[in-house]
């Protein structure tokens, strides 16, 4: 059903026609009438319609008609369009994109690349690579460049210092803002700085007028110094942008980079075994709950996906799982990126524990439960099959892979 | 033959207290160091001689510590680069960012910089070092490791994913030698136009609802967490749902 909130014409002609057959259907439910006593019973929730705002409205005129449907719509708000034609400056933003996505650190990068930029200055978000963002332009990014090549691909701090290097002789930006992340941004951003002889500010927590702090030595201290123009801000820096639009017009590099041979070689990540990782900090989380029923199956599914294992509180009470393995609010609080909630049913409690999750993927037997409301995915059906499914399908796809890389 | 290690160390600072102590990363540099180049490691600090502290590095075993003196608030990076490049170094370790003045983290970077050296960040483990060739072992974010391949000389940053540094025994701290070396004092100018100040708690963050009526919110401070309507699969069989689960594995990258 569409949410727009339309008029019937047909239903009020039907409404006001007291020959058609289906004219009594269509009157407003009767709101007051006599009753059995005498006395006037009147109906007060049957009046009036809910507005667009979720305001109950009671038109007195006479004009409703046209029967009791319910008139609702949630309204898409469309958020003003920030646009910057001739932009006077630039503000460059070099987001981490861990997984292809603007994290909530870059989100907060941007908005203080958004106060930086003011009205007439632009933002311009350099990525690297492909990425799977949609929400580039309520992110707040005016001008997008993407440097795609697969001299970029993989780990390659030097190649992307020297694209870096060609953009900023391009746009010359009055700023140059990075993540202080361990996700790549933190180093990118050094090894930018050497490359362009600038002394960054590390750490920044808060930028006013042409002062920023940022913390200094291990966190006891606070260093207060002039702006410089490259600068490093930590988590929670500035609020992200939430209340305009912006452009994200492409903007391409005219020039051709410099090829140079790398000195650092990736050879690839290597596999870590998923059970020594801490939890806390697992990026892939396999979690079973009360609804698993043979244990050795979800084990086995875990270690062929190649997760971490956890557990929901009722999994770990009745000795399934080791207390250390427990998620939620008593347990540990995780902050995968992806989480399976194998017969999770979601407490409170658990949905609290994967706040910070990414993708929340269920597999479960009642459609109804809180943690497939909280889910990105969710099949319903019997875990046990659906776990054995997962194992073929998985080991299908490796040596399907195998067989393309042989 | 070994590799000739050189591990470059800092005075830290305890984080409740602020008493000097050794730094928690470049004690680590200095064990992996150790387990590198055994007792050819070379550890260089350039800083002030009578700090008592440098003795908890000497405390790792070690016979002897290579100071070049300057006083606080001098400029480390010259020195260093002088000395490095003259001192024949195939691998130099560092920690990742000082525990005491600015503690940028740029050292290693700007070290790298001056003397045309690869820079590995975040090294957790030298898996072999073969014909002036290093394959090395990477922490990254979330446990997990990446392996590398790069040329001798190299220059490496070591955290907190780095071998646990061995304790410091009292004796040997004592024995040990701080060898010294005249250098030139280039002051730092960062500390003209800053100031350190002691650290301010951050500012919570608030949860601020930008509701326009009533209704919203209400329904912003009751609803429970929720996804946003995700996708249900409801009725397909047990094949379809493992492909729909796999397909979204494989997207976001955990399943390879």
């Amino acid at each position: 059903m569409s949410d727009i909130i339309r008029r019937d014409p047909r239903a009020e002609w039907i409404a006001r026609n007291r020959l058609h057959p289906l004219h009594a259907a269509m009157q407003p439910e009767q709101h007051s009438w006599m009753g059995p006593n005498g006395i006037l019973r009147k109906n007060v929730h049957g009046i009036g319609f809910i507005g667009p705002n979720g305001i109950k409205r009671i038109d007195r005129s006479g004009a409703q008609q046209g029967g009791a449907t319910k008139r609702t719509a949630a309204v898409q708000v469309q958020l003003p369009l920030h646009q910057v034609p001739a932009p006077a400056f630039y503000i460059n933003v070099v987001p981490d994109m861990v997984g292809g996505r603007l994290s909530s650190h870059d989100r907060d990068l941007l908005g203080l690349a958004r106060q930086l930029a003011g009205s007439d200055g632009a933002v311009l978000a350099v990525v690297f690579g492909e990425h799977k963002e949609s929400a580039f332009d309520t992110a707040g990014v005016d001008r997008l460049l993407v440097l795609d090549g697969h001299e970029f691909d993989g780990y390659s701090p030097e190649q992307r210092v020297h694209g870096l290097r060609a953009v900023d002789n391009l746009f010359n930006p009055r700023h140059w803002l990075l993540p202080d992340s361990r996700n790549g941004g933190g180093e990118l951003g050094r090894r930018f700085a050497a490359s362009l002889k600038e002394r960054p500010a590390t750490r920044v927590w808060q930028i006013k007028g042409n002062e920023c702090i940022g913390r200094a030595g291990a966190g006891r201290e606070d260093l207060a110094r002039a702006l410089p123009r490259l600068i490093l801000a930590a988590v929670e820096c500035a609020d992200p942008v939430s209340d305009t639009r912006h452009e994200v017009l492409p903007v391409e590099l005219s020039t051709t980079l410099a090829r140079s041979l790398p000195r650092i070689e990736d050879l690839g990540a290597v596999t870590v075994d998923p059970g020594a990782i801490p939890m806390a900090e697992a990026e892939f989380i396999f979690s079973g709950g009360n609804g698993v029923k043979d244990w050795d199956l979800f084990h086995q599914t875990a270690a062929a996906l190649g997760a971490t294992e956890g557990a929901s509180r009722v999994a770990v009470d009745d000795g399934f799982m080791a207390r250390d393995r427990q998620v939620g609010a008593s347990g540990i609080w995780v902050t995968a990126r992806v989480y399976v909630a194998v017969g999770i049913s979601g407490a409170i409690q658990h949905l609290q524990g994967i706040g910070a999750c990414d993708k929340v993927v269920a597999i479960n037997l009642d459609p109804g439960c809180d943690m497939i409301k909280r889910a990105d995915l969710s099949v319903i059906g019997d875990s046990a099959e659906i776990l054995r499914a997962l194992i073929a399908a998985v080991q299908a796809h490796r040596n399907g892979a195998k067989r393309d890389a042989a | 033959m070994t590799t000739h290690v050189i591990s470059l160390v800092s005075i830290g600072a305890h984080p409740t207290s602020g008493r000097p102590r050794r730094a928690e990363q470049d004690a680590r540099a200095v064990e992996l160091g150790l387990q590198l180049a055994g007792d050819n490691l070379q550890v260089l600090h350039a800083g002030d001689i009578a700090e008592p502290t440098l003795r908890a590095y000497l405390g790792m075993g070690l016979a002897q510590l290579h100071v070049l003196e300057q006083p606080a608030g001098a400029d480390a990076l010259p020195v260093l680069g002088d000395y490095l490049r003259d001192a024949g170094a195939q691998v130099v370790l560092t920690g990742s960012q000082a525990e005491t003045g600015e503690g940028s983290g740029m050292l290693p970077f700007l070290l790298a910089e001056q003397l045309g050296w690869p820079l590995i960040v975040g090294l957790a483990q030298v898996e072999s070092i073969d014909s002036g060739v290093a394959h090395v072992l990477q922490a990254l974010p979330r446990g997990q490791r990446r392996r590398l391949k790069v040329r001798l000389p190299f220059l490496a940053t070591v955290d907190n994913a780095g071998p646990k540094p061995r304790q410091s025994a009292y004796g040997p701290a004592q024995r040990g030698l701080l060898q010294e070396h005249d250098v030139q004092v280039v002051d730092d100018e960062l500390f003209t136009g800053a100031v350190l100040q002691p650290a301010k708690p951050r500012p919570k963050r608030l949860k601020v609802i930008k509701a326009k009526s009533g209704a919203d919110r209400m329904k912003a401070a009751t609803a429970k967490a929720s996804g946003g309507g995700g996708q249900v699969l409801k009725g397909i069989g047990p094949e379809a749902g493992a492909d729909a689960i796999l397909k979204l594995l494989i997207e976001e990258g955990v399943v390879r």
